[in-house]
């Protein structure tokens, strides 16, 4: 089975204890990080940057509809997974076997496949029906974006639904007994011991998993939605520069991808883990 | 609506020779890119855990920025300022640029992507192996390459595999990124039909259908492997 989020979740740099910064200081490191700055000098210097300010605020924008890309589809990805774990562990059959397929599915094909037939396939079947050509919804769904969003969150939710399932499946099953004999109602029980103690333990892979949606995001680009990407596009058939904006653009993934790790490695720390 | 199958026939008016033609593309790409990503993988593995400082600093450098990165970011920077800096090489040795192949790019951009990838699951199924099994090897006086052949190649296999079948099925969709560099693999392929017909609901679910079946294949193969590398082991669960 695909399992991005193993592959992922292996983290990124060995944590370093904070206090151990002369370790993290040795000679060669101090020689390593003086040849990156020289680069990264030589690079400033000789290379074009005089786009930047006057892509300046176009490129702010972008960015902050790659993070409303993040931020809505890993929502709405998450509140469709839940579900769709849950059926897997304990749903009557039929629907255990249709979500199981649905994340075969998802898993299976490409994502740019899928935004694809969801952007060209399903956007130029809706012109033909009358009933949504009139509908309050048309105006939205003329728009890119919908369309980009409801490809990421069913991607998102086809990854996270089978994490769910093995975290739905994880929990021990005397907490649950423990529940029941406390006379709890079976949707009482999954509200306040099953659905925590879930996501709890799904909590490190799903961080690695947002990281893995923020890469897939400028995807949507390629539907003519103006993410960063597309910002740093327009750019380049503007002023026919190959490397410095794609230099730029793989740095401001980097610092977004740090922020994200951070972001998570914060709330990891204020949830309690003894005995998870 | 009805629909027209007969537009997936396999000679011209149809559009399915087009569509195995990229399968087949793809296929060539994710594999070549796979072994090249797992030679680099190897050989980061091993650098990792057994070389020097500057390397190790180095090599984390590699595998941290190709993780934060967006592969299609990687693919665009990788294919025109990879393209771009060989030629520029070869004017200053003073050679003529050459056009580079769009297969040769195509797996070399997918190869550096699974690399930085597969050093990670090899290090980690490398560092799963028991050291006693390693100075055991040791004791017996076996010569560096037996060791890696009798013990370390298949001690480590069965922690490797899920990772390296993981990385196979990434490899197999990436693929599909090289499309917005204009490569024409099956989604471009898929694309281009489904612009040509306005059949693209068709053409795309036949895409997925082949990109599924090549996944579905690909476990059944996955799990017979898994089952001799962990003969002997006792069952995960």
């Amino acid at each position: 089975m695909i399992d991005k989020a193993a592959i992922a979740n292996t983290p990124a740099r060995e944590t370093r204890p904070a206090g151990d910064l002369r370790k993290l200081l040795r000679p060669h490191r101090i020689l390593l990080v003086l040849m990156a700055a020289t680069l990264v000098i030589y690079m400033v210097m000789t290379m074009r940057w005089d786009w930047l300010p006057e892509y300046w605020p176009m490129l702010l924008v972008g960015v902050w509809h790659t993070i409303l890309l993040l931020i809505t589809s890993a929502l709405l990805g998450f509140l469709l997974a839940v579900p769709l774990g849950l059926v897997q562990v304990t749903g009557p059959a039929p629907l255990s076997w249709l979500a199981r397929s649905f994340c075969t599915i998802i898993r299976g094909t490409p994502l740019l496949l899928q935004l694809w037939l969801i952007y060209y396939g399903v956007g130029s079947l809706f012109p033909q029906i009358p009933e949504i050509r009139n509908s309050f919804l048309w105006p939205y769904l003329r728009e890119a974006w919908p369309y980009g969003i409801l490809a990421l969150t069913l991607s998102f939710a086809g990854y996270e639904g089978e994490v769910m399932r093995g975290a739905f499946a994880g929990v021990p099953r005397g907490e649950l007994d423990a529940a029941r004999a406390f006379g709890m109602g079976r949707f009482t029980t999954l509200r306040r011991i099953w659905l925590p103690r879930a996501i709890h333990r799904a909590l490190p892979t799903l961080n690695g998993d947002m990281v893995l949606q923020l890469k897939s995001t400028p995807l949507v680009a390629t539907i003519t939605v103006i993410d960063v990407y597309a910002v740093i596009s327009r750019i380049r058939q503007d002023t026919y520069l190959v490397y410095e904006p794609l230099l730029f653009l793989a740095l401001v993934y980097m610092c977004l991808t740090a922020i994200l790790v951070m972001i998570f490695r914060y709330f990891e720390a204020r949830i309690p883990t003894r005995g998870a | 609506m009805s629909i027209q199958w007969e537009l997936l026939a396999l000679t011209p008016p149809g559009w399915g020779g087009l569509l195995l033609q990229g399968l087949l593309t793809s296929l060539q790409i994710a594999g070549g890119g796979y072994l090249l990503g797992l030679s680099l993988g190897i050989g980061g593995a091993f650098g990792k855990l057994y070389g020097g400082p500057v390397l190790r600093d180095l090599l984390e450098c590699y595998t941290t920025i190709v993780r934060a990165v967006p592969e299609l970011v990687l693919i665009l920077l990788l294919y025109y300022a990879g393209t771009d800096l060989l030629n520029r090489i070869l004017t200053s040795l003073g050679a003529d640029t050459i056009d580079i192949n769009g297969l040769a790019a195509g797996i070399m951009v997918v190869g550096i992507v699974q690399g930085a990838y597969s050093t990670e699951v090899l290090r980690g199924a490398i560092k799963a192996i028991p050291f006693g099994e390693i100075e055991a090897a040791r004791a017996f006086g076996m010569p560096p390459l037996l060791m890696l052949r009798r013990v370390t190649w298949p001690a480590m296999l069965p922690h490797a595999l899920p990772g390296l079948s993981n990385l196979w099925l990434i490899a197999t969709k990436d693929t599909a990124l090289l499309a917005v560099i204009g490569f024409t693999e099956l989604t471009l392929a898929t694309r281009q039909a489904g612009g040509a017909t306005k059949a693209y609901f068709l053409f795309f679910c036949a895409a997925g259908a082949l990109y599924l079946a090549v996944t579905l294949v690909s476990n059944g193969i996955v799990a017979l492997l898994e089952r001799r590398a962990r003969r002997g082991l006792p069952s995960p669960r």
